[in-house]
């Protein structure tokens, strides 16, 4: 079973995240900000990140430069779950080493053709 | 609505696009012909598919383009993309490496999703840099859908419908809340109205023709005559794609399938390079 580190600051998005990975058979774990993703990565390398941009204390993005400098830290795919849509944002994403990008809102549809991009489902 | 007003219409229908209408679509109906009724000041569609038995021209048009189906996204169905790029395109390049000539049209291409992915592999493979000329044709029978294929701009939804992050920042430009194609990719596509009951005579020979989820829902008389005139379009090595969906009966129809690639079918039997290719 694939795992799934689901880091966004909204306990709803999380849920929401989560609920849809267990029903595409993921093993989806939850963090609420950068540092405790990074924590929770040094436990668990998962095989896929979705990952919330804004959070407190530490971005998305800074998240995901700190984790593929990481031991590993290449391992997992990243999608960029965001409501930052310029393009400007998204090549800055692309730039620190995010796989893909979905911009919100999302759905269960547009996760799972996400996730077949990416060669997980 | 009553019987003979949805048989009405299913006639028009088959007769003007050769699409046909399923018997147990009336909410599919309703929900398609909603928007025309509130366009054209009907009270309801009852009302509406009555006044279409006078013949109102514009009318029936503005119906035609409401019930046929527009859904598409970019590179849908990706396998048919990796057939067109893996296969196709390889055998081509080498072809007709003399002439440097490329004929491609998108017979149902609606918003422009699929001539622009096609677009997006040609521009990949560098065939321009190398002095290639490239005729992209694409047509539809809904002038809305082809006059906004022609303008390139999709909405955040549409783009995020199998296009890679990656192609998305480097074949487009954001314009405010729409995405709008690169002009590069723009212009190497001619788009037309046209529907395809209608004489092909106006075609260049073409090397590769996208029919995808159109012949579906065809009626089977309908089906081969489109095929027929393809077929007289396609040069003897071309190739053609059709749907997954949709399957023809081979060499019946003198399409050859193609070894482990469904939906891809040339004019003539595959020569040994693109087995090869094919590997």
């Amino acid at each position: 079973m694939k795992t799934c580190l689901v880091v966004d600051d909204s306990r709803v998005i999380r849920k929401v995240a989560c609920a849809i990975l267990k029903e595409l058979s993921f093993r989806a774990e939850e963090a609420e900000n950068g540092a405790a993703a990074l924590s929770a990565c040094r436990q668990e390398m998962p095989d896929v990140i979705l990952l919330d941009w804004q959070m407190p204390s530490m971005t998305g993005v800074e998240f995901l430069r700190a984790l593929r400098n990481e031991a590993r830290g290449n391992h997992p795919i990243v999608l960029l779950c965001t409501t930052e849509n310029d393009a400007s944002h998204i090549s800055e994403a692309i730039n620190a080493g995010a796989d893909e990008y979905i911009m919100k809102p999302f759905d269960r549809s547009l996760l799972e053709a996400k996730l077949a991009e990416v060669g997980l489902v | 609505m009553n019987v003979s007003e949805i048989a009405y219409l299913a006639s028009i229908l088959h007769r003007r696009t050769g699409i046909v209408l399923a018997e147990k679509k009336t909410s599919m109906i309703e929900t398609r012909l909603a928007p025309v009724v509130r366009r054209f000041g009907f009270r309801d569609i009852c009302s509406l598919l009555k006044e279409l038995q006078y013949g109102h021209e514009a009318l029936i048009q503005a119906v035609i383009e409401a019930m046929t189906t527009n859904d598409s996204a970019f590179f849908r169905d990706r396998r048919t993309f990796e057939e067109f790029r893996d296969i196709v395109l390889p055998a081509l390049m080498v072809e007709r490496a003399e002439s440097k000539q490329l004929r491609i049209w998108c017979a149902a291409c609606a918003a422009g999703q699929e001539p622009y992915s096609v677009a997006m592999l040609l521009d990949d493979a560098g065939l321009i840099e190398q002095g290639w000329t490239i005729t992209l044709i694409a047509t539809d029978i809904n002038s809305h859908m082809v006059a906004r294929a022609e303008e390139g701009f999709y909405t955040q939804f549409e783009v995020q419908r199998g296009l890679p992050i990656r192609r998305l920042v480097s074949h487009f430009t954001q314009d405010d809340d729409k995405w709008r194609i690169a002009e590069k990719l723009r212009r190497m596509v001619s788009f037309r109205t046209f529907n395809l009951l209608d004489s092909f005579g106006w075609l260049p020979d073409c090397d590769v023709v996208f029919c995808r989820n159109v012949l579906m829902y065809f009626d089977h008389k309908t089906r081969l005559s489109v095929l027929d005139r393809i077929g007289e379009i396609l040069a003897p090595d071309g190739a053609l794609l059709v749907g997954p969906a949709e399957t023809l009966v081979g060499s019946e129809l003198g399409y050859f399938p193609a070894e482990s690639a469904p939906g891809l079918f040339y004019r003539s039997r595959p020569a040994p390079l693109r087995r090869l290719l094919a590997g």
